[in-house]
Formats: structure tokens, sequence, C-alpha cells
């Protein structure tokens, strides 16, 4: 609960301001029927028009009251619920920012978003039945309790006993219920990543003609969805007609005993009524306060899952020794020490093994090996997308680890194998790489990884705007796009990892002349399948299956690496044959 | 760029990345229409909702019934002292009330599962119906706004029908019932309780003016939100590199305080209205007791039935409160339902014609003639292209990014619809064939990989669902990825998730590879389909491939010689033109395009 508190920070004073406007309104409706007894007892039966005239005025005037309070109080309610829910998510969001890589891909992309909007959303819901129900109900039930005591104490005593037997009813129902709002909220997750694994894959589907199969598929989810829905919702919902049940066989008793009363002549007809109406009183107050518990064991679920992303032990992050030094990267040295890494640490196997080298600031050095053999893994720790399992990378000389992020990735830029371009304009996209950019530094990038041309070919040309992922541009486009984010602010260390497998080799050689011409002092990374795209690197590692079992330039490993010379012919042979 | 499904009132949010709704908002549709389509959900299940409203008439008969006995028990029982009677009439009530508490526990059950099963059929509804759209709305369409549909929206909806339709038909039962009660002991009290209704209406009919366009826009905005962060989410390793956490979270509190904003104004609308109706109630209350008070005075009301009447009056705001109090509900439900039924009205693929043939036993012929095409109206991207691919043949297609290789080969299973220009299979116009023979004639390996969450095996088995397990594995092992297969952890059971996130770029290529394979189409389909595997492990496959292509007609487009220089034709592409076509060896000695672009893998 308390990691919720500053969330309220902001809404202190509508968080006290809407409980205070329901006292008020809660004394207005209490008193009311009190007042109608009165016309009823001594106005009626005294005929005394004036004091029935006067009573009702004053009815009139508290109601109005009530009406200015409760206005003010979904006022109040409404700008904390919102406003919470709007403090929450950003929360969450920014939590989630914080979040590492590994962290994000244990959680599922799909479940972080159902829990940033519908989690948050059940829970302002909850909130905002609170400010106004949770206070309202027990003070009607507790003054309506009073008063019915006032009346006569003996018939009172029926609601002593109803209302202890209607809390364990209510108990039991709910603590049935409420595990199975866990399970709506997961399945709910569930069906939210079919439709986004639909929406990415669409291209699939359709040319697979699996629409059907998709629909089952989704039935099935959707299916489970709806039978736990049924049973939390069903589960519930008995409160309600239970409660009823209850409370009118308490008003049976009543009738019954009251009657008595009235026929052994302790008791009259005006106060049994008055008591009737006290007692429908507290049921109402009783019905309202179930329908909050009702909201609340759909939120108890939620907020669990909204905890979950909260209190999320973040596994990368800035030391605070890092935070104090304050370094920067600058020459763009890059050294491995025998560094392994797993994804999982159950993992059975590491993915990387005892993996060292040294990169000199300004080399050009080249990574290949067979798909699998860990290259992305090996180039993802160098930004500290992942923490290695043991050993360190060094930047600099400095463990990566002893950089803040900010400070090591905006001089390490990593263009990925994988690569994402964000709905919004080009210019937006690119200005990524450093939101300060001018017009002209964003064209010098363009133009530097052969993007310019095709952009201006473009009808709107830096202001086309693209959709999700990039889906209208060809894949060497957005190959193209993601280079020019990655070099429009110039980086000590540049990786390329197969950044250029969509493009075309002209283009390709085009782009590896400008880096020579503008990037000549930065350290280069480039992970290629063609043996033309890494030839004039300074150094070549061959790795294998996680392991580096060459290094050096290509001269020396055409000498003594046999698997690098098995890779040249593999392309050197078709050269041959060709020409 | 424009959908041109939709056309009027369009939205388009694109000061942020990440913030695009392309779905036109259209000014909120007549609530009738959305009510009346929400109904013809509901009355699917008949028979049920019949039971229902049998119970609900039983359970709201009992309650009224209860409180009418009251006026003749004490008038007739307690007040003439008659103590066998009370405890008959006793026993009766309490029958009436044990009778009325049950039908309303069934009531509430089986409205549930009617709720929940109208909900779940139209989100099927709604997922099927997005399965016939075009690319084209995928194209333009933000993802995680779409999801929101399904979630938020339709638990909008969900929550309005599992309560909401109950209550309003209890209330209106018992409204009724109450009403004829009231013009039965007390007509002239009647009119002075309906002295009210007018005002009710008044404010009622303004709050619902206002409430109704802020619910609209919130949900619109609760899409936003949802969009922007399952764009950002999904894209978190960007974001990660570019130190762009402090931006996206900005602009996220920026879409997040917008949504703020339209919600409080939603909340406050809806929720205002409840207790002012509820406050009018009580004025009324009090009017009623005064007049009743004067009536019994002047005119001799009898005590008994002043009681009554001023309990009925009382209980006749109960149903009035209820119903306006479901009104936050009703709204945000259709507001959701508004949002739902605008993709439900998106308009499909073009549907086949009635004369379309289904294609059997494919030869695989296939030709273009001056086949003219361009994603949007404005912008031409393939121009007068034509070619023949006999069957059998293997057809490759080279040239710079973007010079539309890919869209070439979208064309072919009607991805998008040709503007001129004619695409013949085994000499049938493509139009003319049934879309999904069509489809089924052809197996694409995409230039972007994608997977699916299912096992490795159910993965590959994509391509033919019938195929047998050995099939599978024979399919992986001609694509060359058998052998990192087995070396994952749990071999062919290994579960992908979030598009094979968890495998090499190269290890999805191999499995895209082998899903096409074990489909066996007679037409099949390479768009760039090795570019991240490395050239050793290309070769085994090439070797693979040549043996499928046996017999097949291919289109292969690849940047690496060795991939397609063994076509029987090659068509250079530049600029959405064919400038040179031919085999490798004639090519090469000409010298132009085709050499230059692959003069570059052999310095
Ligand atoms: N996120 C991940 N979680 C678990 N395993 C992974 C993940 N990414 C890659 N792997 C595994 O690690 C190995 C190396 O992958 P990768 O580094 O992407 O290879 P490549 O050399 O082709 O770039 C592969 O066997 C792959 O299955
Ligand atoms: N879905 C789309 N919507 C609009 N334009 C597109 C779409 N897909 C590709 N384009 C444009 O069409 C042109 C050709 O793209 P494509 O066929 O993918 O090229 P490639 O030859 O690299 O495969 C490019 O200029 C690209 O921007
Ligand atoms: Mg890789
Ligand atoms: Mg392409």
């Amino acid at each position: 609960m308390k990691e919720y508190f500053p969330f309220f920070r902001n809404y202190r004073k509508a968080l006290i301001l809407a409980p205070t406007l329901v006292i008020i309104d809660v004394f207005c409706e209490i008193v009311q029927p009190k007042l109608m007894s009165k016309i009823v007892d001594l106005g009626v039966s005294q005929k005394n028009m004036s004091y029935v005239l006067h009573t009702g005025g004053i009815m009139v005037a508290l109601s109005l009251l009530a009406i200015a309070a409760n206005v003010g109080n979904i006022y109040y309610s409404s700008h904390a619920s919102v406003g919470f829910a709007a403090e929450l998510r950003k929360g969450m969001f920014n939590k989630i920012q914080k979040l590492s890589v590994s962290n994000i891909e244990s959680l599922s992309s799909a479940s972080l978003v159902t829990r940033l909007t519908n989690d948050v959303n059940i829970l302002q819901e909850v909130i905002m039945m609170s400010l106004r129900l949770m206070i309202r109900a027990p003070l009607m039930l507790l003054f309506a309790v009073v008063i019915a005591i006032n009346i006569n104490a003996g018939l009172a005593s029926i609601i002593a006993i109803a209302i202890p037997v209607l809390a364990v009813i209510i108990y039991y129902i709910l603590r049935r219920g409420l595990p199975f709002f866990e399970k709506v909220q997961r399945k709910l997750d569930k069906v939210n990543a079919t439709i986004q694994e639909n929406l990415v894959n669409v291209r699939v589907v359709k040319s697979f003609v699996r629409e059907d199969f998709e629909k089952k598929k989704f039935g099935f989810s959707n299916n489970e969805l709806r039978e736990i829905s049924v049973k939390a919702s069903g589960t519930v919902v008995l409160i309600l007609p239970v409660m009823q049940l209850v409370m009118n066989i308490s008003i049976v008793a009543i009738v019954w005993f009251g009657g008595n009363k009235i026929i052994s002549g302790t008791f009259q007809v005006g106060q049994l009524m008055s008591f009737i109406t006290y007692i429908t009183q507290i049921l109402m107050s009783l019905m309202m306060l179930s329908m909050t518990l009702m909201t609340l064991a759909r939120a108890a679920a939620s907020s669990e899952r909204i905890l979950e992303v909260l209190n999320a032990k973040v596994d990368i992050f800035d030391s605070p020794s890092a935070i104090e030094k304050n370094l920067t990267v600058k020459l763009g040295k890059v050294e491995f020490e025998n560094v392994f890494f797993k994804y999982h640490s159950d993992g059975s196997e590491y993915v990387l093994k005892n993996i060292s080298f040294t990169i000199l600031p300004g080399e050009t050095v080249a990574l290949i090996g067979a798909t699998g053999s860990a290259k992305t893994t090996l180039v993802q720790l160098i930004p500290r997308l992942y923490e290695v399992s043991k050993g360190r990378v060094l930047i600099d000389g400095t463990d990566v680890r002893d950089y803040t992020m900010q400070n090591l990735r905006k001089n390490v830029k990593l263009v990925l194998q994988q690569n994402e371009l964000f709905s919004g304009t080009i210019k937006q996209n690119l200005k990524w790489g450093n939101p300060e950019a001018s017009e002209e530094e964003i064209v010098t990038a363009a133009k530097d990884s052969q993007a310019h041309d095709f952009i201006e070919s473009f009808p709107k040309q830096y202001e086309t705007v693209l959709g999700q992922s990039g889906v209208n541009i060809s894949g060497g486009q957005k190959q193209r796009l993601c280079i020019a984010r990655a070099i429009l602010r110039k980086p000590s260390i540049l990786i390329l990892d197969d950044s250029t497998s969509a493009v075309d080799t002209t283009t390709e050689a085009k782009i590896r002349e400008s880096f020579n011409g503008h990037l000549k002092d930065t350290t280069k990374i480039i992970i290629a399948q063609r043996i033309s795209s890494i030839l004039s690197a300074d150094k070549i590692i061959l790795l294998d299956n996680g392991e580096i079992i060459g290094t050096g330039t290509h001269t020396e490993l055409m000498i003594n690496n046999p698997v690098y010379q098995e890779i040249y012919n593999s392309q050197l042979l078709q050269k041959e044959n060709e020409l | 760029m424009t959908n041109p499904t939709t056309s009027s009132g369009k939205l388009t949010l694109s000061g942020l990345p990440g913030r695009r709704a392309r779905i036109a908002v259209e000014k909120p549709k007549n609530s009738k229409q959305v009510i009346f389509r929400l109904w013809k959900y509901l009355i699917r299940e008949k028979s049920l909702l019949f039971f229902i409203v049998i119970l609900l008439l039983i359970n709201t008969g009992a309650t009224l019934a209860g409180s009418y006995l009251l006026r003749p028990i004490i008038n007739n029982y307690i007040l003439p002292h008659n103590t066998p009677g009370l405890i008959r009439m006793i026993l009766l009530l309490l029958s009436i009330y044990i009778v009325g508490s049950l039908a309303a526990i069934w009531q509430n059950r089986m409205m549930i599962s009617v709720a929940q099963k109208t909900v779940s059929i139209i989100r099927s509804d709604l997922f099927s119906k997005l399965q016939t759209l075009p690319l084209k709305f995928f194209d333009s369409n933000n993802h995680g706004d779409l999801m929101s549909r399904f979630t938020n929206d339709v638990d909008n909806v969900s929550d309005s029908l599992n309560t909401c339709i109950l209550q309003l038909f209890t209330s209106t039962i018992t409204l009724t019932g109450i009403f004829t009660l009231m013009v039965y002991i007390s007509p002239m009290l009647t009119v002075v309780t309906l002295f009210i209704v007018p005002f009710m209406l008044l404010v009622a009919s303004r709050i619902i003016k206002k409430s109704k366009s802020f619910f609209t826009s919130q949900q619109v905005s609760l899409g936003i939100v949802n969009g922007y962060a399952e764009e950002m989410i999904r894209g978190q390793k960007v974001v990660k590199l570019f130190c762009y956490e402090e931006i996206v979270s900005a602009d996220f509190e920026k879409i997040n305080y917008e949504l703020r904003n339209k919600a409080t104004k939603a909340q406050y609308y809806s929720g205002v209205m409840m207790p002012v109706i509820q406050n009018l109630n009580t004025i009324n209350f009090a009017l009623t007791a005064t007049v009743g008070g004067l009536l019994a005075i002047f005119r001799g009301l009898d005590l008994g039935g002043l009681a009554a009447f001023l309990q009925y009056s009382k209980q006749f705001g109960r149903p009035v409160n209820e119903i306006s109090s479901q009104y936050n509900t009703l709204q945000s439900a259709l507001a959701g339902a508004e949002r739902i039924f605008q993709i439900m009205d998106e308009i499909p693929e073009i549907p086949d014609i009635p004369a379309a043939v289904s294609l059997t036993d494919v030869k695989g012929d296939v030709s273009f003639n001056s086949v003219t095409f361009g994603y949007d109206a404005g912008k031409v991207i393939l121009n007068n292209i034509s070619f023949g691919a006999k069957a059998g043949q293997k057809i490759a297609l080279v040239g710079s990014t973007g010079a539309g290789k890919t869209t070439i080969i979208n064309l072919l299973p009607r991805f998008y619809d040709i503007q001129s220009g004619q695409i013949t299979i085994d000499g049938l116009e493509i139009q003319k064939i049934q879309r999904i023979s069509l489809r089924r004639s052809m197996a694409m390996v995409l230039q972007d990989t994608h997977l699916f969450t299912a096992s490795v095996m159910e993965n590959i088995r994509y391509g033919r669902l019938e195929a047998t397990d050995n099939e599978v594995i024979d399919a992986s092992t001609l694509a060359g990825a058998h052998s990192f297969i087995q070396r994952l952890p749990k071999g062919y059971q290994t579960i992908l998730r979030n598009d094979g996130d968890n495998l090499s770029q190269g290890q999805r290529q191999l499995l895209n590879i082998a899903r096409a394979t074990v489909a066996k189409p007679p037409i099949l389909i390479l768009d760039e389909a090795t570019s991240s595997i490395d050239t050793r492990t290309e070769q085994i496959i090439q070797k693979g491939m040549d043996q499928l292509m046996q017999g097949r007609t291919s289109f292969v487009i690849a940047h690496r010689l060795s991939t397609v220089r063994n076509a029987d034709e090659i068509l250079v592409l530049e600029n959405g033109e064919i400038v040179e076509r031919g085999s490798h060896e004639v090519l090469l000695k000409q010298k132009g395009h085709y050499y230059q672009l692959y003069a570059g893998q052999f310095d």
C-alpha cells in the first residue's frame, strides 16, 4: 500500500475534501426520515399545519445543501482518482524505462501494456468509488444503526445478529472470488499477446492462409478468459442477493417482534414504520459497501500486478561510484577480459565462453562466425544491454559498470541486427541520435549512410511519416535510417550488427567509404557475412559457438586458420567460377 | 499514406513519434445505433435472456409484494391484535422474500454468463474482422491502439453488461410497479410526486450531453497511451541505446496528462449525475411528506395509508437513483462499443469476384504484363513491369534497396492490388482466382522474419498444418535448421517467445525457411531469406533449396551472388523498372547494372 502514497501527493487536498463533503451529505440524508416521522407524528397527529410546512422546508433546504456537497465530492474524487491513475501510469512507465532488457523479457511486453492501462483503470475505478462509498456506506450504516437503537434497542438487536452473519458470508465469498480475478488479468494478458502477435505477423498469417487457424487459437484464449471471468464475477455477484436475503429476513423478524410489541402496547405504528425505514437504509448502505468490496476484489488482483512492476528488482543500474566518478568514454578502446555470459542464470551452458580480446581506439574490427555463434550477444555486452556473468568488459581501461549508462551509451552506438524504427516522421526518428541535431547535421548523417537520396525521393522527404516499426519502407532503407540515427552524434565506438544485410553491395561500399571519412577516429566493430565487407578490417575476430577460434588480420588468418580459409573460399570460389 | 477506408473527421496525431491514430475518429455516433448493435449481440442468447427476465420479474415482484404487504399486516393484523393471522402473514412474507432472493441469485449468475458470452463473441468477431482487413489497414494503424480496443474498450462493455442491463431492467420494472401502487393509494399524491420528474429529466439531459463526448475522447486517449507504451516497450533496446528514456518518459507524460484531463471530465460529468438525481428525489420526498401531511390533516388520509405512501415515494426514488448510477458505466460502455464497431465497419479486403476459381494442380506459370503499382495513389513504385516465369523456373530479382523487389513479391498473393496491368498464374488473372486458393499455391519467406509463441515444431508446421513430425524434421534438415534446433535446450519442443526473441536473427531466418519448405507449394518465394545467415551455412541451405526448387516456380531476392547466379532469369530492378534481364553470364558480359552491383563482392 505505501508504495502508492507518492502518487497521491498532488491530490492531498482532494483526498481530504472529498470524504469531508460526503459526511455533510450523509448528515443531510440521515436526518430526513427523522424529520419525516416528525411530520407524521407531531404535525399530522396534532393537525399542526405550520409545523408540517416548516419541517418540509427544512427538508428541502437540506437536500439542496446535499446537492452542493455531492457535486463537490464528485469533483474532488474524480480529480483525485483520475489524477492518481495518471501519476501511477507515469510512475510505472518511468520504472519500466529503468528495467533492464532481461527484466522486460521476463515480464513480457504485452503484459506490461495491460498493466499500464487496464490494471491502472481498475484501481482508478476503485478509488473513485471509495472516495464516495467507502465513507458514505459505513457512515450511513453507523447512523442508521444508532438511530435504530434509539428507537428501540430490543428490536435493534436483530441487526446485531444480521450484520456479523453478513460479514462472515461476504468474507467467504470474497475469499473465493479473489484468486479468480488475478487469473482474469493473466488471461487478459494472453489475449493481448495473441493480438499483438497477430498484428506483427499479419503477413505470415495471410500468406499461409492461416486466418482460421489464428481464429481458433484466439478463440481458445478468448474462451479461457470468458470462463474465468464468469467464475470471478459469478462468485462475487452472489454478495448482492445473499445480502438482500439476510436483510429481508431481518425485516420479517422486525415486523414479527415489532408487531407483537404493538399488540402488547409497548410500541407504536409510526415507530415501526420508521424503524423499517432505517433497516432499509442499513440494507442500502450494506449494498453499497459490498459493491465497493466487489470492485476491491478485482482491484486487489490488479494492484498486485502493478506492484510487481513497481517493486521489480532492476538488475542493471548505475552504481553510486559510477555516478560519483561520472567518467565519459573518450578514446574508444574496448577490452574483453575472460568474459562468460548466459541469458538466464539457471541456464546450463554459457553462450559466451572465456572471451578475451583488445580493440585499440580507431581500429576497425570485424566479428564473424556462423549463425548462432553469439556475435550479437557479444556486442550487446559493450553498451551493457546485458550484464556479463563472469569476467569484465572494459572501455578505455574502465569496467563498463563504472560508467553511468548514460555516459556509456552516449558514446557507444550499437546498430541492432533487428532494427527498430518508431511511428513518426523520418526526421523525428533520426533525431533519436541527437535530439538537438540541426538540419545540416541530420542531412550529413543521412548522406553518410546513403539514406539522403531515397529520403529526398519521397514526396514529403524528411517529413515522411513512418508506420510502426517502419512498415512502409523497404528493409534496406530501414537499415540505412538506423545507421544514420546512430552516427548523428559522432560516437567513440560504433558497432554495426549485420546492419547492411539488406543493402546492396554497391551502396554498402559507399557507406563504408564515408565512414572512413567522417568517422575515422571512431572505433568500429562490424558484424557481417560478406567477406568483402570485412576485408579491409584492421583485425578480424572469428567466433564459433561462443568461443574465439581465431584473431588476426585477413592475411594472418588466411595463413593459420582453416575455418577462416573455409569461409573465405566459400565466397571466393563463386567469384572464380563466375568471372 | 492516408487510409482510403476512412474519409471523414480524420485525426492524425503525428506530433510525437508513436502517436498515430489512423482510424477515423468520427463525431460520437448516434448512441441509439450503438445500443442497437450491442442489443443485437445480446439477443443471441434469447432463451437465457427470457429466463433472466422471468427471474427478474419474480425477484422484483417479491420485493414489491413484500413492501405492499406491510400495510395490510399493520392495518388488518397488528392493529386488530390478530396474532394467528400475523403468524400466517409473517410466514407468507418470509417465503416471498426467500423466493425473491433465490431468483436474484440465479438471475445474477445467468446474466454474468450471458454477458461474458456476449463479450467473448464481440471479442472474437473483432478478431475475425481483423483477419479480413487488408494490409493497408495494418500498415497505418498503431498496434497498441488496436490492442486497447480488444482489452480496455471491450472491458467497458463487459462491465456494463455484467450489472448495468440487469439493474436497468429491474429498476424500470420496479418503477412501473411502484408507480401503479402509488396511483392506487393516492392519485393526488402521485401527481405531486411526479412534479419533480421534468426537473430530473432536464438536469439529466444537460449532463448526458456533456459527458458523452468526454467518454469518447477518454477512450481515444487511452488508445493512444496504450499504443505509445506498446511501441516503446517493444523498442526498449533502442530506447536504452540512445539514452532516450527521459525523452520517451516526457512524451508519455504529455499523452498521459491528456488522458488524465479527458478522463477527469468524463468521470466528473458522469459521476455527478447520480447524487444530483438522488437529492432531487429527496426534495421530492420532502414535498410529498409535506403535502401528504397536509392531506392527512385536511382530507383525512388514513395514517397507515400515508406511511405506506411515503414508503413508496421513498422507494420510487430508489430505482431512479439506480438508473442514474448505472449511467456512468453505460456511457463508458457506449464509448467503448463505438470504438469496437469502428473496426467492425472497416472495409475488408475486396471480396473474391463471384466467378473466382479455385486453383487445382498449379503448374506455376507466372506472368506480369505491364504492371503498374503504388502503395499510395500519388506515388508510383512499380512502373510497367513485365516478365514471365515458366513452370519450374527460378527467377531472381536483384537491385538496390528500395528498387521495388519486395513490392513485386507483395503483389503475387494480392497483399496489395495493382492499379493497372495484369498478373496471371497459369494464364489466369489473379483477380479471378479465389484469394485463399491463390495464397495456398505459394509459400513465402518474408524479408522480416516472424515467429509465433509456440514450440519450434509448431512454428515450422505452420507452413502445412497436416505435416507430421518427421516431415517437419525433414524440412528443417533441408533448410539447414536441424542442427541448431537440436542444440536448443528442448530441441523441437523449445518454446519461442516474443517473435523468437530468444534466437539469433540467422536462426530465425532458418526457421522461416523451414516453414516455407514444409509447405511444399507449387510457387516458392524467398525475399532476402538468407541475408543474416553466414556463407558457410548458406552453402548448406543452397543445396537443400536447389533440391526443393526442382519442379517449382521460384522467386528469389538476394544481394548475394551465390544465391542468384543459377537462376533461369535474373531481373535487375532500379527505381521500380526492370533495367536489365537475362542469365547470369549474359548480364555479367553486359557490364551494366548487374555487373556494378556484384563487382563489390569481388574486391
Ligand atoms: N534473448 C535471448 N535469450 C536466450 N537465448 C538467446 C537470446 N538471444 C540469443 N540467444 C541464444 O544465444 C545464441 C547466440 O545468439 P546470437 O548472439 O544472436 O548469435 P549470432 O552470432 O547469430 O548473432 C543462440 O543460440 C541463441 O539461441
Ligand atoms: N507498405 C508500404 N507502404 C508505402 N510504401 C512502401 C511500402 N513498402 C515499401 N514502400 C516503398 O516502396 C519502395 C520499394 O520498396 P521495396 O519493394 O520494399 O524495396 P526493395 O527492393 O528493397 O525490396 C520504397 O521506396 C518503399 O519506401
Ligand atoms: Mg546476430
Ligand atoms: Mg525488400
